[in-house]
């Protein structure tokens, strides 16, 4: 690991003016940063540590119906507290997906929303990266890339983005708010992060010294509680990210949709919401064959980047399979393996 | 530049001067402060060797930037046991054979004791594998570990209701 300067700002201004400087980053739990340096994958002059700030470690919930997470509530807290998971079934199962117990234990929902990407030639510093070293090409593209991206992708960069946590918050119109140089501003989770194009390293909006401090939840994302989940296949039962994932919520009357909400994690650069296979089903019966039509709709874009065309087929049942387990409605208490497509629940098929 | 912190350490207050700011929690523990039941498998967060419960929570030391950590309270696997009196979850592990080689038993030991504390996996078998899914075990003593802390849960909860009775 390269050396680096360590600086404990005590307030948002001093971290800010810290983080500004070229080659300064923010560290939070570290639990992505401090393995990207190990590796030389990142090689930072100064880390900025937030840890210590006040302010940003509480969950609040707002006098307009809103809810506001803090920037450093640790993703384990976030998932077991009883009133938000009760609210948000479908992020805290998201939560509850990813990682392991110790690394949910320390690692920040801030944080979660700019974790790197999982391409192992991000990983492998022999390897041709564009998003590591603009202009270097990418060695994903012609490599082994079965989990590489089918939405959104370019030819500069067919990474995917590995959030969990993400993709129920961009289903459900989550908000970030952001300190700058130039004060506060709100980005949605769903702008944060920016396809590659020709510029892969460019992630997100952020600008230098942006700083995250919380995630809100809009007044009008309780209205899903009752029938949300989060579906994500995975190559291991547990403790690895996502192949396909997806987040579905719906509101439901008499049988019959009033609002629905799709995102799929695992399949491009960033959390991808499927806004028109949600119009399908304004007014529809609750039934398969809507679902089924809405998953064709979510992935009527998609193109295989490599090896991956079995990631497109695979993420249209993932999607209609979300859609039918939300439609049963959310249960009582999440499974043993909170998402896992091995958790059954009655009246929703296995094989789609 | 030198760093003064102080951590309280399997409930010993100590005082460390640190000189390079790269030192994870897990490389204090075994080359600064010689307790090295603590293991290095992995180093990047996957193995779960290092586990250990800081503030009361596990974590993987090999992920925690030691000044980062700077004031918390950390036990490791020399902290649980009452001298010569083995904490429940240690025993457990013994009587349920939860280990073979047992590289990988002090990070499964403080992650059990983690998980009983976290409360969300109780009697259930499966809920115990998924609560200890951040330990990997080449040994593949897995169905012994699962055993070993449904085991001690029970213990701990016998313990409570004796305690209230």
């Amino acid at each position: 690991m390269k050396i680096f300067d360590y600086v404990r700002p005590t307030n948002i201004p001093e971290a800010i003016a810290a983080a500004s400087e070229p080659g300064s980053v923010y560290l939070a739990a570290g639990t992505n940063l401090l393995d990207l340096m190990k590796d030389g994958i990142v090689r930072p002059d100064r880390l900025v540590d937030i840890t210590h700030l006040p302010g940003l470690g509480h969950i609040e919930h707002m006098p307009d119906g809103s809810l506001r997470i803090g920037a450093l509530v640790r993703n384990a807290d976030l998932a077991h507290d009883p009133a938000f998971a009760q609210s948000y079934p479908a992020i805290a199962e998201a939560l509850l997906s990813g990682a392991s117990p110790q690394l949910r234990n320390a690692a920040t929902v801030g944080g979660n929303l700019l974790q790197r990407t999982r391409c192992a030639y991000f990983y492998d510093t022999a390897s041709a990266c564009n998003k590591r070293r603009p202009g270097a090409g990418c060695d994903a593209r012609h490599g082994a890339n079965r989990l590489h991206a089918v939405l959104g992708w370019s030819e500069a960069c067919i990474a995917t983005h590995p959030s969990d946590f993400c993709v129920p918050l961009v289903a459900l119109d989550a908000v970030t708010e952001i300190e700058g140089k130039t004060g506060r501003r709100e980005v949605r989770v769903e702008d944060l992060h920016r396809l590659p194009g020709d510029t892969p390293a460019l992630e997100t909006l952020l600008e230098p010294g942006d700083l995250i401090v919380a995630i809100r939840l809009p007044a009008g994302a309780t209205a899903f509680s009752a029938h949300a989940r989060y579906l994500k296949v995975r190559d291991r039962t547990s403790y690895a990210f996502a192949v396909v994932s997806t987040a579905a919520a719906l509101d439901i009357e008499s049988g019959n949709i009033r609002q629905a909400r799709i995102a799929l994690g695992g399949v491009a650069p960033k959390p991808w919401r499927a806004r028109a296979a949600e119009a399908t089903l304004i007014g529809s019966p609750a039934d398969e064959p809507a679902f089924r039509r809405a998953a064709e709709v979510a992935l009527a874009d998609a193109r295989p980047s490599g090896d991956n065309d079995f990631k497109i087929e695979l993420a249209k049942r993932i999607v209609a399979r979300t859609l039918a387990l939300a439609a049963v409605g959310t249960p009582e208490r999440l499974p043993a393996f909170p998402a896992s497509p091995f958790s059954s629940a009655p009246g929703v098929h296995h094989a789609a | 530049m030198n760093f003064s912190t102080s951590f309280i350490i399997n409930g010993e207050r100590r005082d460390i001067e640190l000189t390079d700011p790269r030192v994870t929690l897990l490389d204090l523990l075994r080359e600064r402060l010689n307790l090295t039941g603590t293991k290095k498998g992995c180093d990047r967060g996957q193995c779960g060797a290092c586990t250990v419960l800081v503030d009361g929570r596990r974590v993987n030391s090999c992920m925690a930037l030691a000044l980062s950590h700077d004031g918390a309270d950390i036990v490791t696997i020399e902290g649980v046991s009452r001298g010569t009196e083995l904490h429940p979850v240690q025993a457990a592990f013994i009587a349920h054979d939860g280990f073979q080689c047992g590289f990988c038993t002090p990070g499964q030991i403080m992650s059990a004791i983690g998980l009983i504390q976290e409360g969300q996996a109780c009697d259930d078998p499966e809920r115990v594998r998924e609560g200890m899914s951040g330990n990997l075990c080449r040994c593949g003593a897995y169905i012994g570990v699962t055993e070993a802390v449904l085991a001690a849960q029970k213990h701990v909860e016998d313990g409570k209701r004796r305690n209230a009775a």
